[in-house]
């Protein structure tokens, strides 16, 4: 063998061996990633399971002796009155959905396919609106609801939850410049009117669309807490947040059963997560990207 | 061909087309009666506001630019509004993180990319009341994070009071704000990343470049407009930093207040709404601010004509 050979395998050699590092520090990284990611949320979950005498004597870090004992979370889904939380989250997400995604689309279809004096100042509106942090205006917002009567008022919530949502509308537009007007066309030919072109023909041809926006719009509104604090505070109107909000009350530092809460709470996000993961990803993207 | 006329409207006959008209109007009536109620008038209210010294229930009158000059003078205000900079070297840390990770899960190939992309994004859907308990009950004395760090040989003596010890706490609330935002992020980059046309790499490969030479070359220009758009969203949200204080700093306790929760006291517990909406007002020009200037360097600094990530980007990561 030539000398220049074996410097050839030595280096090819070395070339592998530095790639078996870096890929190991790659795997390495990625697992301390989750490992962090995972910490908080593992240590509330086994926190969960254990009796009140185990929890004020046992490591935070220690395994419960039981891990099938859901006392915490029987106490926490009864005093707690979690049912009903859940209740209200439900029926808050599925009427605020509903509203945002007829509303974005019908808004959007009319932009996107009819010319009209106030079209531009429309979407011009939109965007300007978007610049204007809606944090800064939570004081005089507040105001609006409370001249409304809408303070401790779920339709209220549900409104200002159903309010101007730039991204399921800027979804939507998208969506629409894709179909071809030649539908439309075919149709108005054959009679329809511009009602049944949008609700028969195109709304159908959305649902990918519709899902993103469900998905990305249903899993804020169920997080959303900052306004349910703000204008849902009798007890009769109390979402998961408010809820959990509240168990600092009742449940002090018993940290074992808010944990039990807490990942009560959780469940519908997995469950969600993992049934539309790839909406969840693809609509973030399209939400921030374009437009 | 109705359709045709509604799409390049016919100059040649101005008959009315009412049914047009009728599916304008209820098509855009609801969404623009919410986008005034809820942004236009609150925006013009929160600017005659800003200059009154007023309470919810009574307006003591008109008082100029008063409100403005106590945020000014008052050091707790500018000392609120000094902590943003926790959250601004959180946000650093966290796209720099969420960069590395991105690209290691798209251009390497690791078995079980889908898993950890799902773990490192799951934080971002939970519920901010949730991450307020979970995080209170981690950095409690002697509980999660200290066991952890005993466990790696540190003793307790040595480590602080996380939330209460006012050296560390607000670095103790940014750190759940990146937990919380990172995994987001990284998706964001992954799909921009997605994008980029796989050929480009086999080429540069081909030519000898290195990962390195291949991110700097290839990956960097690909994914600029989302990098751009990530960077403008975390220093607006580090101004606007509320959310670590609120749930796990418990309202901003022990000198972790920031300048939105700062706002909210003001006007939910002292009732002083002119002063709250004039802090608004603040909040609103340093945000505009520090967008128009970002902005402004990518479009001359960095030579960049790309116009896809404009106002609209302010919304993407406002939960509300």
């Amino acid at each position: 063998m030539t000398n220049a050979a074996i410097a050839v395998r030595h280096t090819n050699r070395n070339a592998r061996i530095k790639r078996t590092v870096i890929k190991t520090l790659e795997y390495a990284a990625l697992v301390l990633a989750c490992f962090i990611a995972l910490l908080p949320i593992w240590s509330s979950f086994t926190t969960s399971f254990k009796t009140a005498e185990e929890y004020a004597t046992t490591n935070a870090m220690a395994l419960p002796q039981d891990w099938l004992n859901f006392g915490n979370y029987a106490q926490v889904w009864t005093e707690g009155e979690m049912l009903r939380a859940f209740l209200t989250s439900a029926s808050v997400v599925v009427v605020v959905v509903t509203v945002s995604v007829m509303m974005g689309s019908m808004l959007a279809y009319v932009l996107n396919r009819f010319r009209f004096p106030g079209n531009g100042l429309i979407r011009n509106l939109f965007m300007i609106a978007t610049l204007i942090p809606g944090i800064a205006m939570q004081v005089t917002t507040y105001q609006i609801m409370k001249d409304l009567g809408f303070l401790n008022s779920i339709v209220g919530y549900m409104i200002l939850m159903s309010g101007t949502d730039v991204i399921s509308i800027y979804i939507f537009l998208q969506y629409f410049e894709n179909l071809d007007v030649a539908l439309d066309e075919s149709a108005v030919l054959e009679g329809c009117t511009y009602f049944g072109v949008f609700f028969k023909i195109l709304l159908p041809l959305t649902k990918p669309a519709i899902i993103t926006v469900a998905v990305l719009k249903g899993v804020g509104v169920y997080n959303e807490y900052y306004s349910a604090n703000l204008y849902l505070q009798s007890n009769s109107w109390r979402t998961i947040s408010t809820a959990l909000y509240s168990f600092s009350g009742p449940f002090k530092s018993s940290y074992n059963i808010i944990c039990a809460g807490v990942l009560l709470t959780l469940i519908p996000s997995l469950i969600i997560f993992l049934v539309f993961q790839k909406q969840v990803y693809a609509g973030l993207a399209s939400g921030s990207v374009k437009g | 061909m109705t359709v045709l006329k509604a799409v390049q409207p016919d100059l040649r006959r101005k008959k009315v087309n009412w049914q047009k008209v009728a599916v304008i109007t209820l098509f855009a009536f609801v969404p623009m009666f919410l986008l005034i109620l809820f942004t236009y008038i609150p925006f013009g209210k929160m600017i005659q506001f800003s200059f009154h010294n007023m309470s919810y229930t009574k307006d003591k009158g008109f008082v100029g630019f008063d409100n403005y000059v106590k945020i000014f003078t008052k050091p707790e205000y500018v000392d609120a509004m000094l902590l943003s900079l926790y959250y601004m070297a959180g946000a650093v840390v966290q796209l720099a993180l969420a960069l590395f990770f991105a690209s290691v899960l798209s251009l390497e190939r690791i078995h079980g990319a889908g898993i950890f992309k799902g773990i490192m994004f799951f934080p971002f859907l939970v519920n901010g009341i949730a991450i307020g308990y979970i995080f209170k009950y981690f950095y409690t004395r002697g509980f999660v994070l200290d066991s952890v760090l005993q466990t790696i040989g540190i003793p307790l003596e040595s480590l602080p009071y996380w939330l209460r010890d006012q050296s560390v706490n607000n670095w103790s609330l940014v750190f759940t704000s990146v937990w919380k935002y990172c995994g987001q992020n990284m998706v964001l980059f992954i799909g921009a990343i997605a994008s980029i046309d796989p050929t480009l790499y086999e080429a540069a490969t081909i030519d000898g470049a290195n990962r390195w030479q291949q991110f700097k070359a290839i990956i960097l220009p690909g994914i600029k407009t989302v990098f751009m758009l990530n960077l403008i969203l975390s220093i607006t949200g580090s101004l606007s930093a509320f959310e670590p204080a609120y749930v796990v700093g418990s309202m901003g306790a022990n000198g972790t207040a920031t300048f939105f929760i700062k706002i909210h006291q003001m006007a939910h517990v002292s009732q002083k709404v002119g002063q709250a909406c004039s802090m608004a007002m603040v909040l609103m020009g340093l945000i505009l601010l520090f967008t128009a200037a970002q902005r402004l360097f990518f479009r001359y600094v960095m030579k960049d004509a790309d116009n896809t990530f404009n106002a609209k980007a302010n919304k993407a990561k406002a939960l509300w």
